[in-house]
């Protein structure tokens, strides 16, 4: 079963995503950035992996690579659970009773800030605004925008990712 | 066939608006997704077309459709545009948004679209900076600075490449006009960009778009995409920008582009010289450009008629946090903070008193109601110790703790902070830990135990006295003087300006801080 295994990638795979990333989004450092999220998109993070790959396509170190993999709070080393659930913390949110949302996705949903369930069910993880600051608090759920979060929203979002 | 316009706004969509848009057009409707017109307290909304009325419906649900097509339903609330809370407003910048259909190009040329575009071709460069300088719009990404200025720059530099970009990073928390017109109104960015391409003779454009915004980057790609032939020979592409706030700085930003971390760099050389791989570069946020093209078409003298001392036009205030009427509300210059958060607003959403409101983002100040009477104007708000920034207000009731979001402004600087200085980088850690040692000093008063945070007992080792004392004066005087190292240290106005939010918040509210009895020890700070 090791083909299987998260922490030993496809190799061949992976490469064919960078190729037809770079077909798409071009071969310079500049096209660094969408060719990282294209990757994450496939294959849902950036395997370290990945790193020597984009470097040698776009003619960079590694080091240059790894640096912006890992400045940006979007890009992901590792896999996400099967759900993301994004929950904003700024301050409109907060001034909506963000803070106590948060206590209650972190019990209901059973699982920390920033961390992923032991049984890889889901992500929560902190946002620092969606642009939805008048009918806080929000959250993104698997990209899917969600407004006025109270515990009884919680709820209905924590029986989802169970499901 | 009956025809209804309904949002497909980001935030209509967080409130449900699909499933409404869904069920009319099961009843048979010809549903036209638009903008928000910008007031969510009556979203989702509905608009049946009725001649040239547009008889709106909010909040609704998809279990609403009869009663709203036999006009029976209770949340009737008549003509839109003659609600209060928009004919009152001021709308140069948002007119089309939330009226038209955002990728018909039919609808934007009929709304007037394009006509700005089409003056600025007939002109020569320096006749379109100049309109710009005299219509006196000032950057609204925050720094105010005269467009018309950094045009000029561009078009003076030397060299056959030269770039536009828009700053659609918008990350400042109570703000979200940028990702409205950008859903709403794209081919008016566009409009915009292209009138600078032509000012500057510029061949190509980006628009760097936050990765948080999903619906505004499918919607100005597709733009992007049908305005290709009103725009040619100049190009344009959308940015996705990696959730990093920094990057809405503008040589950060230029970096990203570039393929790099999102690092601010040294100022000079400015962008306008050396900017997007070293080439002349304009770079505006979304709404300065999406300003020019009714300078253009209407002259530059109708937007500078509207406005307050050297603030000329209109600002498309946004409405946030814990308020009533919590939207979009373009206005000219001048209008009272009060009125802006009484008035318009209608005060807090949870009806208890206002204690506090942020004006900018994260790198505003918070002022109590006792400053209302600012007029909204960038110099009065710079004299007031705060600033307009890109003209978020986010308000807050009785309940908020100010020293949490003091404490707040630190740790958001920690996490964003691009790591090139040291003010900001080390500075703000340093902060929460001041904040955490004054909170806790607060919660020991009250009874609570004066046991400091894990770890922070050992910071306090050091040759200097103060920090050797644990109470809220000493500590707050090292707060005073750690701010006003970031302040005058660092490199950008993120480590620069995050004193403005915990400085105010210390001066307005010093009760949060456990500074009662406290308050005549306080040391001054060495200025
Ligand atoms: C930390 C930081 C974040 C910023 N974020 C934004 C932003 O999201 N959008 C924006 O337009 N300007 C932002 N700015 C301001 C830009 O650096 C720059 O002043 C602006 O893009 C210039 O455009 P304007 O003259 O049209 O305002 C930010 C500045 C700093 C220091």
């Amino acid at each position: 079963m090791t083909a299987d295994r998260s922490d030993s990638p496809d190799m061949t795979a992976l490469a064919d995503v960078i190729l037809r990333a770079c077909a798409a989004v071009g071969n310079t450092q500049s096209a660094l950035l969408p060719l990282l999220h294209a990757v994450q998109h496939e294959t849902g993070y950036i395997d370290d992996a990945a790193v020597p790959l984009i470097a040698s396509a776009l003619n960079i170190s590694r080091a240059e690579v790894h640096g912006v993999v890992t400045f940006y709070h979007d890009f992901r080393r590792n896999p996400a659970g099967r759900h993301v659930v994004k929950l904003c913390r700024a301050e409109s949110c907060q001034a909506r009773g963000g803070a106590a949302v948060e206590t209650v996705a972190v019990s209901r949903l059973g699982v920390g800030m920033g961390k992923t369930r032991g049984d890889g069910a889901v992500t929560l993880e902190a946002v620092y605004c969606l642009g939805l600051c008048a009918i806080g608090p929000n959250a993104l759920v698997d990209g899917r925008p969600v407004a006025r979060l109270d515990a009884a929203a919680i709820d209905r979002i924590a029986k989802s990712v169970n499901a | 066939m009956t025809r209804v316009f309904i949002s497909q706004d980001m935030a209509s969509i967080a409130l449900g608006v699909d499933a409404v848009a869904q069920a009319f057009r099961d009843a048979g409707c010809d549903v036209v997704r638009t903008g928000s017109r910008g007031l969510f307290r009556i979203e989702p909304m509905v608009e049946i077309e009725d001649g040239d009325r547009r008889i709106g419906y909010g909040p609704v649900g998809p279990q609403d459709v009869a009663a709203i097509l036999s006009g029976s339903h209770p949340n009737r609330l008549g003509n839109v545009a003659d609600l209060a809370f928009f004919a009152s407003q001021q709308r140069f910048t948002f007119a089309r948004c939330g009226v038209v259909d955002p990728l018909s190009d039919a609808d934007y040329a009929a709304h007037g679209g394009w006509r700005g575009l089409e003056k600025a071709l007939g002109l020569d460069r320096q006749d379109v900076v100049d309109c710009v300088k005299a219509s006196g719009l000032r950057g609204r990404g925050g720094a105010g600075f005269p467009t018309g200025i950094k045009w000029q720059t561009v078009l003076g530099a030397p060299g056959s490449e030269k770039f536009i970009v828009c700053n659609a990073d918008e990350g400042d928390s109570g703000t979200f006009a940028d990702r409205m017109l950008m859903e709403g109104d794209p081919f008016c960015l566009i409009e915009g960009m292209a009138i600078a391409a032509h000012a500057v003779a510029a061949s190509h454009g980006y628009i760097y778009v936050r990765s948080e915004y999903p619906f505004a980057i499918e919607t100005m790609r597709k733009a992007i995409e049908l305005a290709a032939g009103r725009i040619a020979p100049f190009t344009l592409e959308v940015r996705e920008g990696a959730g990093a706030y920094v990057c809405g700085e503008e040589t950060a930003l230029l970096d990203s582009i570039e393929g790099k971390r999102g690092q601010v760099r040294a100022k000079p050389p400015l962008p306008a010289l050396e900017g997007l791989f070293g080439k002349p570069t304009v770079i505006n946020n979304v709404l300065s450009l999406a300003a020019v093209p009714f300078i253009l078409d209407k002259g530059p003298e109708a937007y500078a008629s509207v406005g307050f001392g050297r603030s000329r036009g209109t600002m498309p205030v946004q409405l946030a946090g814990n308020v009533r009427n919590g939207g979009l509300y373009e206005i000219g210059f001048g209008i009272t903070l009060g009125a802006l958060v009484n008035d318009i607003g209608g005060g807090t959403n949870s009806g208890r008193p206002v204690r506090a409101v942020q004006v900018g983002g994260p790198l505003g100040a918070y002022f109590p109601p006792s400053m209302f009477h600012l007029p909204f104007d960038y110099e009065a708000f710079a004299e007031a110790g705060g600033l307009i920034g890109h003209a978020g207000i986010t308000v807050f009731d009785d309940s908020v703790d100010m020293a949490h979001m003091a404490r707040f402004a630190m740790e958001f600087c920690s996490v964003e902070s691009c790591g090139k200085c040291t003010p900001c980088r080390i500075g703000s850690t340093r902060g929460v830990e001041v904040i955490d040692r004054i909170i806790a000093w607060r919660g020991g008063r009250q009874g609570a135990g004066v046991a400091l945070p894990h770890g922070l007992g050992a910071a306090l080792y050091s040759r200097s006295p103060e920090r050797m004392q644990s109470d809220a004066a000493a500590q707050t005087a090292l707060l005073r003087d750690l701010c006003d190292t970031m302040k005058f240290g660092s490199l950008c106005a993120l480590g620069g300006f995050t004193p403005y939010p915990v400085l105010s918040a210390l001066d307005y509210f010093p009760e949060d801080f456990g500074a009662v009895a406290a308050a005549a020890e306080v040391v001054e700070p060495v200025r």
